[in-house]
């Protein structure tokens, strides 16, 4: 069979169970929907409150929407190889035919589908209900961002997956060390590069921060947006990223299976 | 006829770094499995079954020998193993909970590849002989474990592999559940040229029931490997009785009578059944003394036919549970 054909059908097959997820867990709407609006609301008072300029209403429903994806990204995607070891799904992944890289493009895709839909839907509220006002001046620009934005951002995703495939609950902590800084240093609700140059810079390493500081400049106007670096070569810097966590998790999934078979760690002791 | 299974000096050991004990889970284990067999593994837990088949799935490596699957080193050509190979493991709890059973097995079966129509074609047909048709659109979090099981062996099937590992597939079902799946696995085998299965149990019925030849394995070492009716003859010259007695608490002291080759006792909490293999007929006399000296009411004596259970007793020195 031809290795296309079969990786195209185990990642559409892993895919399925997120996608199918969005109809059958309805939960999410109270979770991922209208309780991060209420956080959103928050930080839009506060700025408010301090009288700052009413683009940052923008910027923290576009933050608010985002984080999503980097919940995602984090619990369901670079964490999930945890929860299928404990399950004895990882166990039938490895002992499958196709590349592992298509399993995890499939949770890629899958997590993408769902996440767009309630990032979609948690901007869609906070722009009616915070009355946002968007000057979106180059549209394909903003979608080849978010894209690309996406592809680097899940392919990050599949690089700490690997991790989580051969250390577990070890690999726990990276996700919680990860989780909240990111909120600050990536600047999810305001302009990154008030944190100064090195910082944005270093910030940078997560694709989103890159991708939020482009979408801002692409979505808002005005010197309040003060962008980090020019959108179109922080979509370049977006590719490269790109490219880089992409190759840099199949190489690194295929060096901890190795790893796991030896050392007997890819399967549950019980099994 | 060509092996499926080659083993040549298997050895795996676990841990043995930061000054943790290594354990040996398989000691140089030879075994060679041919095209078509039902071939099983039958050893208590702990034996080395499970890194067997481990090992022969390309999910561990060896640490020293070379294991050839379907003609192919599992160290080296993983890739051209696992197209044709599948795994079922019994308790197992694979898959999603949201998911239906014939969206689960669907699945799966893309993982090898299949056309969604061939797969959907062949899970109801296959979820019909199992008897789980009116559960084919239930969640899977919703089934009984019977009926997760059932759906477990059916994902391993599914994809139509030359070689099935079954690791303790009916373990913890109820005798329908369990009858079904054994029926399953006898015709797969029978019907089909070249298809090969490697059953790991520590039921004995099963094991003698199913399986054309079988090793059995302890410590992760093969004992013994030949037809379950020749194993069973070549303890035909022992004698092997059962005796059914109140609890005795000294019960381990009988494995130093004279005579007494091996034994194994269970328990239902009132009475204890002892089952031995002696050497010659008149030991019994002396296990008669010993129990009725300690108290216990014998409630009955029976000679026996030698089943496996004897045979795994005179290797080991013990009974499998």
């Amino acid at each position: 069979m031809i290795s296309l054909t079969l990786n195209y059908r185990a990642m559409m097959g892993r895919a399925y169970p997120r996608m199918v997820g969005v109809l059958r867990e309805p939960s999410w709407i109270l979770f991922d929907i209208l309780l991060p609006l209420l956080g959103m609301g928050a930080f839009i008072y506060y700025y408010r409150a301090m009288g700052a300029p009413e683009v940052y209403t923008g910027f923290v429903v576009l933050g608010g929407a985002m984080t999503a994806f980097w919940l995602n990204v984090l619990w369901s995607m670079a964490s999930q190889f945890y929860w299928e070891k404990e399950t004895g799904n990882l166990q039938l992944y490895l002992l499958a035919p196709m590349s592992r890289m298509a399993v995890l493009a499939g949770m890629a895709l899958g997590g993408m589908f769902l996440t767009t839909i309630r990032a979609f839907s948690t901007f869609i509220l906070g722009f009616v209900i915070f009355d946002v006002q968007l000057e979106t001046s180059n549209p394909w620009g903003l979608v080849a961002v978010f894209l690309i934005t996406m592809v680097a951002l899940y392919g990050m995703g599949m690089l700490f997956s690997s991790l989580y495939m051969l250390y577990g609950r070890g690999a726990w902590h990276i996700t919680n060390l990860l989780q909240e800084p990111i909120y600050l240093v990536s600047g999810f609700y305001f302009p990154v590069r008030q944190l100064g140059f090195w910082v944005a810079a270093a910030g940078s390493i997560i694709p989103i921060t890159l991708g939020l500081d482009a979408m801002r400049q692409l979505m808002f106007s005005g010197p309040e947006v003060d962008p980090f670096l020019p959108w179109q070569v922080e979509l370049v810097i977006l590719v490269g990223l790109a490219f880089v966590y992409l190759i840099a998790a199949k190489y690194a999934l295929a060096y901890m299976e190795h790893l796991g078979k030896r050392e007997g760690r890819l399967t549950l002791r019980w099994q | 006829m060509a092996n499926a299974i080659e083993a040549k000096s298997l050895t795996r050991v676990f841990g043995g770094n930061k000054g943790k004990k290594p354990l040996t889970a398989l000691d140089s284990v030879d075994l060679v499995v041919e095209e078509g067999e039902l071939f099983g593994l039958l050893g208590p837990n702990g034996a080395g079954k499970t890194t067997f088949i481990k090992i022969l799935a390309t999910l561990l490596l060896p640490t020293s020998g070379t294991v050839k699957v379907l003609g192919h080193d599992v160290e080296r050509e993983a890739q051209a193993i696992r197209p044709r190979i599948n795994m079922v493991s019994g308790g197992e709890t694979s898959g999603y909970g949201l998911l239906t059973v014939k969206e689960n097995l669907w699945m799966f079966s893309q993982f090898y590849g299949m056309p969604s129509n061939e797969a959907k074609r062949t899970i109801e047909g296959m979820l019909e002989l199992f008897g789980m048709s009116d559960k084919a659109n239930a969640k899977v979090r919703t089934i009984s474990t019977g009926q997760r099981q059932k759906m477990n062996v059916v994902r391993g099937f599914v994809t139509d592999p030359d070689l099935i590992f079954l690791d303790e597939p009916t373990l913890g079902l109820d005798v329908n559940a369990s009858f079904i799946i054994r029926s399953y696995i006898r015709k797969w085998v029978k019907e089909q040229s070249g298809k090969t299965v490697l059953l790991t149990t520590h039921y004995m019925a099963e094991a003698d029931e199913l399986c054309d030849r079988l090793a059995i394995i302890d410590r992760g070492k093969v004992l013994a490997c030949d037809a379950p009716a020749k194993l069973k003859r070549s303890v035909a010259r022992d004698s092997t009785f059962t005796i059914l007695t109140t609890p005795c608490p000294c019960i381990s002291e009988i494995g130093r009578i004279p005579g007494v080759k091996g034994f194994s006792n269970r328990t239902d909490g009132s009475n204890e059944e002892v089952r031995f293999v002696l050497e010659e007929e008149s030991v019994i006399a002396d296990i008669v003394s010993f129990l009725t000296s300690r108290q216990s009411k014998i409630i009955s004596l029976t000679k026996t036919e030698p089943t496996l259970e004897d045979v795994f007793i005179q290797l080991v020195g013990r009974g499998l549970e």
